[in-house]
């Protein structure tokens, strides 16, 4: 019964999305209000329908309705509730239910946002963001549908799953579900899976806005760039924090001591943030000099194909093999989909080519505008060849026949420069004026910085006995950081001058500047997040050995002293094999670590739980890989020491709290100041008291 | 082809000796075997590199890594051993030969000409300055705050 109610609401939230669609299309076309009034009552209605839909599979999951096929395949009896909760997005139907209602929600809460200045936008700006929540909802309505049962049909012991029943058959439910994958029972998937989501769904919102202008021919128009640059900056907060999770989860749960491996499902997260960033940077030239606008264009159009693209493989199985593609009709449909949005997309933007002039153009090569331009070709570049490593074993496969496999050697190699030069873009750009930059004083400016950041960098690598290549991505840590609290000093000190005290002269400053100020915030969480990565690329030591109870492996310093193991079965029916295992330096008991490795029959999968004792210097990381059944004498243990990892984790605060800083409202009537074009634009220094 | 017919023969012997005539005075380490599987991946499971595949099959072949260091095979002849068996998917890092070596070139060629792309941009936007911006006049006195004239007569007397 309650599957009907789920059923029901999901096929309603259906037909109401074609028709928000064509209504809202027909009445921006003939400028009937009226059509374009229902289609956004319609769009709540949508919301509101997934979110029953959303709930009745939640509830029938802690329910264990083990007659719906995707609660028996997904979950089982032993499971405690929060796990219950998040088997909403462990497998694929709820995962795409769960995608649709999010997105739903987010069109909906731009319907009841603020509209009087972006009116003319609304009628397309529904068409497109309900013809993409309506595919999603078609795609559990007719493909991959989360309330589909199990049937019994008569004569046979084959079980139909269908969500009508097939003739005569009768509803059957199974004892007890199979349960989630063991490496989804973690605490961290209640929090990455959603947060990721929230990112990929909220960039439907500037898509929607960007393709709106472009049809209702408005794209001239700033007001939409500032609209719906905030709503980048929500769902850019939330796929980085989403990506940041996703990192810990595979350093808490996957076991093979790091964080970032590379990986297609991994790469296919990252392609969408790189586009987003390069975005939320171009936009900023749009604003304020007007140019770029096709560029902007291009880059959210960009993006929002690729978060398309990013579930597209991940959902259709097609990045193991291409013959996994035709298995299900999900993959033929996403590429479809993808297809037409990207290519309907590219045939708008030119036809409305002319919409999109620059304002202004750029003065010089040393300028603000120069240097994000470039950061904007150096991200485009990063994503360019993220994607080519993602995709080429498929491309190889279909055109040779041979499998490749592109490992993390290669983005290292050729992402990881890419990376080195954001860095000093990162530190140079923010000094460098608009319009024009004279060379000499920009000289001046850098020289105690570059030289600081010199002396800093090569005692640095001394005492980390670093590698020659690392020194120059030390001294652009160095530098990146000190150019950025320079900027944070020039400010500070400005007002302090005026009798503030330094901490109300921070505070002022950030709030009467927050894009600016949480801008820089998220700069450093970069920086941060990025100690983490070179690290792991210069610094990262690894040993393994088979020890003896009481013998010790060395490490960076540290020895990891094996003390003894047992063995006994986890309340879900896993069989742990656990050791202890201490951390000693000098002789000092520095932390006692319980690596264990569990085992789960059910599905006969094993999953490595690595310990780890966390200095801000660096991780000393244990797993244990094998142990002796009998008299457990002798235990392999996998020791890594991680380097300033613990920065990549604080710094994923540092990017939440920069992004809150910059997404929150400026009171009203300053708002105003960063998008009305002005012939004479202040240089960014008078902005940092201009304001006052 | 030869030396990897060889390298076979080799490991193929090394099975064969009796475990104690295995150099007990040398034996590999675990750290120099995973030195060379974490270059390798797994050739069954999807993504996972040698070094920390945990499935029975990966634990052989790194035994197999282990018996081909101890009969003096380098780390690139182990590799080619690899590939011979399990083909090129067995490598963390394409060939820059064959087919793979369109995946090293191409970024190069696409940032090259990323490069020329956005200096032609660049050049053509300098050749027509925007004839608004150079005339606009420059009386914003009043709208400059005395915090803010104040910094910028402080970094003028800096840069004196």
């Amino acid at each position: 019964m309650i599957a009907e109610i789920g059923f029901v609401a999901l096929s309603a939230a259906f037909v109401l999305a074609v028709y928000a669609t064509a209504s809202s299309a027909w009445g921006g076309y003939h400028e009937r209000p009226a059509w374009v009034q229902s289609a956004r009552s319609a769009v709540l209605l949508i919301a509101g329908l997934l979110t029953v839909a959303v709930g009745t599979l939640v509830y029938s999951l802690q329910q264990s309705d083990f007659s719906i096929a995707y609660i028996a395949e997904n979950t089982d009896l032993a499971m405690p509730s929060y796990l219950r909760l998040t088997a909403l997005w462990g497998g694929q139907a709820g995962s795409l239910l769960f995608w649709a209602w999010l997105m739903s929600c987010f069109v909906a809460a731009v319907m009841l946002g603020k509209w009087e200045q972006d009116r003319d936008l609304m009628p397309y700006f529904i068409t497109v963001a309900t013809l993409t929540t309506g595919f999603f909802i078609g795609v559990t309505v007719f493909i991959s549908n989360p309330f589909a049962r199990l049937w019994l049909p008569p004569g046979t012991d084959q079980l139909t799953v269908a969500f009508f029943p097939p003739a005569g058959a009768m509803l059957y439910s199974v004892p007890d579900g199979n349960g989630l994958n063991p490496l989804l029972r973690h605490f961290g998937m209640i929090f990455h899976p959603p947060t990721t989501y929230l990112g990929f769904t909220g960039f439907v919102v500037p898509y929607a806005f960007a393709m709106s202008a472009l049809i209702s021919g408005r794209a001239r128009d700033d007001q939409w760039i500032r609209t719906s640059r905030r709503w980048t900056l929500v769902a850019w907060g939330f796929l980085s924090v989403g990506l940041l999770l996703g990192g810990r989860w595979a350093y808490d749960v996957l076991g093979w001591g790091g964080f970032w491996g590379w990986d297609p499902v991994e790469n296919a997260m990252l392609l969408p943030w790189l586009t987003g960033t390069a975005f939320l940077h171009s936009v900023m030239i749009t604003e304020r000099r007007g140019m770029l606008k096709l560029w902007s264009v291009l880059l959210i159009v960009l993006t929002y194909s690729l978060a398309l693209f990013g579930t597209f493989i991940t959902r259709s199985g097609v990045i193991s093999s291409v013959h996994a593609f035709g298995k299900t009709a999900l993959g033929p449909a996403f590429f479809i989909f993808i297809g037409i949005t990207f290519l309907g997309t590219m045939a708008l933007m030119i036809k409305r080519l002319d919409l999109m002039k620059s304002d202004h153009e750029m003065e010089s090569f040393l300028s603000r505008e120069a240097a994000f331009l470039l950061q904007n070709v150096v991200f485009l570049a990063i994503t360019f060849v993220v994607f080519l490593g993602t995709v080429f074993p498929l491309i190889s496969e279909m055109v040779t026949g041979d499998k490749v496999t592109v490992g993390p050697p290669y983005f290292k190699a050729t992402a990881g420069p890419l990376f080195g030069v954001l860095l000093l873009l990162m530190g140079v750009a923010p000094m460098i004026a608009w319009r024009k930059q004279v060379a000499a004083r920009l000289g001046n400016r850098l020289m105690a910085p570059v030289l600081v950041s010199a002396v800093v960098a090569v005692f640095w690598g001394y005492t980390y006995e670093s590698p020659w290549v690392a020194y120059p991505v030390l001294w652009l840590v160095v530098f990146a950081t000190l150019a950025v609290l320079m900027e944070f000093w020039k400010g500070i000190s400005a007002r302090m001058s005026q009798g503030e005290n330094p901490v109300a002269a921070f505070t002022t400053l950030v709030s009467l500047n927050r894009r600016r100020y949480g801008g820089y915030f998220v700069h450093l969480a970069v920086i941060m997040i990025g100690l983490g990565f070179i690290g792991e690329a210069f610094f990262m030591k690894q040993t393994q050995g088979t020890l003896a109870q009481g013998e010790s492996l060395q490490i960076a310093g540290y020895a990891v002293r094996f003390d003894t193991l047992r063995q006994y079965i986890g309340a879900d029916g896993r069989q742990v094999t656990e050791a202890d295992t201490s951390v000693l330096r000098d002789g000092e008991l520095l932390a006692t670590l319980q690596p264990r490795q569990d085992f789960f029959s059910e599905h006969g999968q094993r999953v490595t739980a690595p310990d780890a004792y966390a200095t801000l210097g660096g991780d000393v990381y244990v797993i244990l890989i094998g142990w002796e059944d009998i008299g457990m004498g002798g235990s392999t243990f996998k020791v890594y020491y991680n380097p300033m990892i613990t920065w990549t984790w604080l710094g994923s605060f540092v990017l939440l709290a920069g992004t809150l800083v910059a997404m929150w409202p400026q009171r009203a009537g300053r708002s105003h100041r960063s998008y009305v074009l002005n012939p004479v634009t202040p240089g960014p220094k008078l902005d940092a008291g201009g304001a006052a | 082809m030869k030396r990897g017919a060889l390298s076979i023969l080799a490991a193929g012997i090394l099975v064969l000796l009796p475990q104690t005539l295995l150099g007990q005075e040398s034996a590999p380490s675990d750290d120099q075997v995973n030195e060379i599987a974490s270059d390798l991946y797994c050739p069954v499971c999807p993504n996972t590199p040698l070094d920390v595949c945990e499935t029975l099959a990966c634990s052989e072949w790194r035994e197999q890594i282990r018996e081909q260091i101890a009969a003096g095979m380098s780390e690139s002849e182990i590799a080619d051993y690899f590939v011979e068996q399990y083909g090129e998917r067995v490598l963390a890092k394409p060939r820059t030969s064959g087919f793979t070596l369109v995946l090293w070139l191409l970024p190069v060629v696409g940032i090259g000409f990323g490069v020329l792309a956005l200096a032609g941009v660049l050049r053509k936007w300098r050749r027509e300055p925007d004839a608004e911006a150079v005339v606009a006049p420059q009386d914003q006195e009043g709208s400059v705050s005395a915090e803010a004239r104040q910094r910028i007569e402080e970094e003028l007397r800096n840069l004196s």
